[in-house]
């Protein structure tokens, strides 16, 4: 084997090694939606490209906004889907549109755009 | 709005405004709160001072800021969004032209002279195709790069990523191996791919902007229920009529509607009566009779008369709205099988681009020369080839076409389950009254002895019950004048509770009731006495009635088959669906009724709070059940059953306690159900088994596998087409459900 074969071999290996990493093992950590005067727990989430943050973790029990903020016209995040919870909304770009739920058992509830490309994760503790 | 002063700015503005009380502005929400005096300003009064101060107001085009409204301006953003796609498109097809022909001149004779293979003129002309790639990268590519980046931030990969690495990839070999030469062992690595960056580029955003047009058409439903909001209302307001949008139209008010008109909200009418076009919410193609207290409901078609009537629910509250919301919210509801789905789309893309590094190290250590050719070759065309779109979309698409296909025949679908459900359903189980039959008595035979006429008798019967405020009076009188009859008025009109009634028309005594009232004026009821048993064990109601002291015939009165219940039983059963009746009658009145309209299984006797036990008892034989019910008495059956059909009518729309709502009130619409759920759900499992059967065998092929057998290797130009054409592909066929045709449907 060439030394060149070589390290094609290695560098895929190594490149392997990191897409298992970086999209698989890696667990996130999220951002905890803030509870406010009114009682809710409160969440920005901006809709660019993806979510941002994607990964929410709210506490079960109390009802939850979600402010979404969309950035961009691209087709695929004009619509954001709530399939644990049977909502959805339309996010007009520019807007800051509210999706209010009220997360009742723990666990992970998972959020996405209409053909599932963009996706966030909301855990419940 | 961006920042606090801008906030100030408004609300200075808005406090100047004559009219307006009070206004505060958050800046965060891009909210204001106006409190104002609607006899001075409006709120398009409003709406005009904050467009004056510089600002844009949400909704303007005529809509609130509710979710179901704000899709017209939605409509214009993914028009924004088409068009931009198309200029990138054609930017990068232009270029892609060019390239294409500049990066083989060799093939074309002309070209052939001028730039011969190797020579330093061509390698200056790459050099410029590499800055026009570039441009097409940076401009046409953009959303694949900015979304590649977004996606990489929170560790997630799509379709984006896969094709900005596919691209990016190649522009960076092609710029090595024009700038650096030198470094490439063999002549023949010293080609460029920047037509496989342009025209890739080029085709995925065409595929992206034609799936922008048949999403369009996608969700067609809903925006035909937005468009059918009525935009104006005319309210009385102090004694005056005055137009005004429909949204600023208050609970209470009085509004008029004249003939052709829309009615803008929900509401009871006050006076007038006419005929109103309700199919665009109940799917019933025959125009509804309104009279005083009747409901109608925002956005039907006022026919024949003009009439007034008070608005009962306005914005967000009306039928309208709920459907729409409704139908928006079980989009977003998953079929059970799309889990699965979702855990495979998680996984997909990394393991694509593990895929594409796999490929690259394998050619490039076994293929042949040159070797870094096909190895790249391989590793950009497995990126591009994969789509994860197509599995993605796969039964959103599919879904919202199903659902908003329910909605335009009024039926409104919970969501996925519900679909996937009613496509198993065996059973059905049918509540008699209210459901197979009116639930309200109507006349159904006059009996008559001596020399007495059936008309007669019926005439002279119902202008005495025309006093009485009975239920079975009312079918009475309603079957006289069905009949033609003129009523004379009644005199000395009595009511004798728990035995009948008694008057004078036209100076004739005439008694209606039981035998028991009979006996005790001394009336001989002898010879009518068997018909009336045997009415009685039909499930009727026979009522005596005596004129001038005789005997004179039997009125009965029933509840009546609705017309369309016979040929929707046997749909069912046509499509291998076991047709159960329910009810609390004894055996014999439901046997005959359940022969009448062909059901062949009767549950008899049953009380209303064991129906959802004997649901439950059908499930235990194996049935997959559902139940047929109006959604108020029979909630706990309709919540035991698989699917629960709900039938309302008109507004009182019984959404919360059934899997399925049928808002007219026909058993029709339980078939049409059935049918659209089991289009959309082979809909549905087209599309995955499409997209799945195109991954399984587009990767291999990407990847070189026919490689070795018959000594093809797909250009990642043919991957960047079928990519494209596979996630349109799901889109149309998706739209195929909408031509959909129910089987029985008035409509």
């Amino acid at each position: 084997m060439t030394p060149d074969k070589i390290l094609v071999l290695l560098g895929g290996a190594g490149a392997i090694a990191f897409i298992v990493w970086f999209f698989w093992l890696v667990r996130k950590e999220g951002v905890r939606a803030a509870l406010t005067s009114s009682g809710y727990q409160e969440a920005m989430i901006l809709v660019k490209g993806g979510y941002t943050p994607d990964v929410i973790r709210a506490e079960a029990g109390k009802p939850l906004r979600l402010k979404f903020r969309r950035e961009e016209t691209a087709g695929c995040s004009d619509t954001v889907l709530f399939p644990d919870f049977g909502k959805s909304a339309q996010l007009p770009s520019g807007e800051v549109v509210s999706v209010e739920l009220m997360p009742q058992a723990r666990g992970e509830y998972g959020f996405q755009c209409q053909m599932g490309m963009l996706r966030g994760k909301l855990i419940v503790e | 709005m961006a920042c606090a002063s801008c906030a100030l700015q408004v609300e200075t503005v808005l406090r100047h405004t004559p009219g307006v009380v009070q206004a505060s502005v958050n800046p965060a929400l891009n909210d204001a709160v106006v409190l104002y005096n609607s006899a001075v300003t409006s709120e398009a009064a409003v709406r005009a001072a904050i467009r004056q101060a510089g600002y844009r107001v949400a909704g303007d085009d005529g809509s609130s800021g509710d979710a179901p409204a704000s899709a017209p301006e939605r409509v214009s953003d993914e028009e924004r969004e088409y068009r931009t796609l198309m200029r990138k498109w054609w930017f990068g097809a232009a270029v892609g032209i060019f390239t294409m022909i500049f990066s083989y001149p060799w093939l074309l004779p002309v070209l052939r002279d001028w730039l011969p293979r190797g020579s330093e003129q061509l390698r200056y002309l790459w050099m410029g195709m590499g800055v026009l790639s570039f441009a097409v990268l940076a401009y046409s590519g953009s959303q694949f790069f900015t979304g590649m980046w977004a996606s990489l931030r929170s560790r997630q990969a799509n379709m984006h990523t896969l094709i900005a690495f596919g691209t990016g990839v190649a522009w960076i070999y092609s710029t090595i191996a024009v700038l650096f030469p030198q470094i490439f062992p063999e002549e023949g690595m010293t080609e460029v791919y920047y037509d496989v960056t342009v025209v890739v580029t080029a085709l995925v955003v065409l595929g992206l902007a034609m799936e922008i047009r048949a999403k369009g058409r996608t969700s067609e439903a809903i925006k035909k229920l937005i468009g059918l909001q009525a935009k104006t209302a005319r309210v009385l307001r102090e004694g005056r009529e005055l137009d005004m949008p429909v949204e600023e139209v208050l609970v209470g008010d009085v509004v008029v509607v004249r003939p052709g008109e829309k009615i803008p909200v929900d509401g009871v009418v006050l006076s007038g009566s006419s005929a109103v076009d309700e199919s665009m919410i109940t799917g019933e193609s025959l125009p509804v009779e309104k009279r005083e207290g009747d409901e109608v409901i925002g956005a039907t078609i006022n026919k024949t008369g003009a009439f007034q009537f008070r608005a009962a629910k306005v914005g967000s509250d009306t039928a309208l709205a709920n459907i729409i919301r409704m139908v928006q919210d079980a989009q977003a509801t998953k079929v059970p099988i799309q889990r699965v789905v979702d855990v495979v789309s998680s996984y997909f893309t990394p393991a694509v681009m593990i895929l594409a590094i796999v490929g690259f190290v394998i050619w490039y250590l076994f293929g042949p020369a040159p070797a870094l050719t096909y190895a790249l070759v391989v590793a950009v065309t497995t990126l591009i080839i994969a789509c994860p779109c197509a599995l993605g979309m796969a039964t959103p698409m599919s879904l919202t076409t199903g659902i908003g296909l329910g909605a335009q025949h009024g039926i409104l679908i919970r969501g996925g389950e519900a679909l996937q459900k009613a496509k198993e359903l065996n059973t059905i189980v049918l509540d008699k009254t209210g459901t197979i039959t009116h639930g309200k008595p109507a006349l159904t035979d006059v009996l008559v002895t001596g020399s007495f006429a059936g008309d007669e008798v019926l005439m002279l019967a119902a202008a005495v019950e025309e006093s009485s405020e009975h239920p079975l009076a009312q079918a009475i009188v309603e079957g006289a004048e069905a009949r033609g009859l003129r009523l004379s008025e009644a005199a000395e009109f009595q009511a004798i509770p728990g035995h009948g009634v008694e008057g004078r028309v036209g100076g004739r005594t005439v008694l209606l009731g039981n035998v028991k009232l009979m006996r005790d004026r001394g009336i001989d009821v002898a010879g009518l006495e068997t018909p009336a048993r045997g009415l009685a064990d039909d499930g009727k109601t026979p009522m005596y009635v005596a004129v001038d002291g005789r005997a004179a015939g039997i009125i009965a009165v029933a509840d009546t088959i609705k017309p369309d219940s016979t040929e929707a039983i046997v749909r069912l059963k046509k499509m291998g669906i076991q047709v159960v009746m329910i009810t609390g009658d004894n055996e014999r009145t439901a046997k005959a009724l359940a022969r009448a309209v062909g059901v062949d299984r009767v549950l008899a006797e049953v009380l209303p709070q064991d129906k959802a036990h004997e649901v439950q008892r059908l499930q235990l034989e194996g049935r997959v059940v559902g139940m047929v019910g109006d959604g108020i008495n029979d909630a706990p059956a309709l919540a035991q059953s698989d699917v629960g059909f709900a039938i309302g009518t008109g507004t009182d729309v019984a959404i919360e306690a059934s899997d399925i709502t049928l808002i007219k009130g026909s058993l029709r619409g339980v078939v049409t159900a059935i049918q659209i759920s089991r289009a959309t759900m082979r809909n549905v499992y087209q599309n995955l088994v499409g997209a799945f059967i195109y991954n399984t065998i587009g990767i291999p092929i990407a990847l070189g596998l026919l490689y070795p057998i018959v000594g093809i290797l797909l250009s990642p130009i043919l991957a960047a087409a079928a990519m494209s054409f596979s996630s349109v592909t799901v889109i149309g066929n998706a739209n195929r459900l909408k031509r959909f045709r129910p089987s029985v449907s008035a409509a």
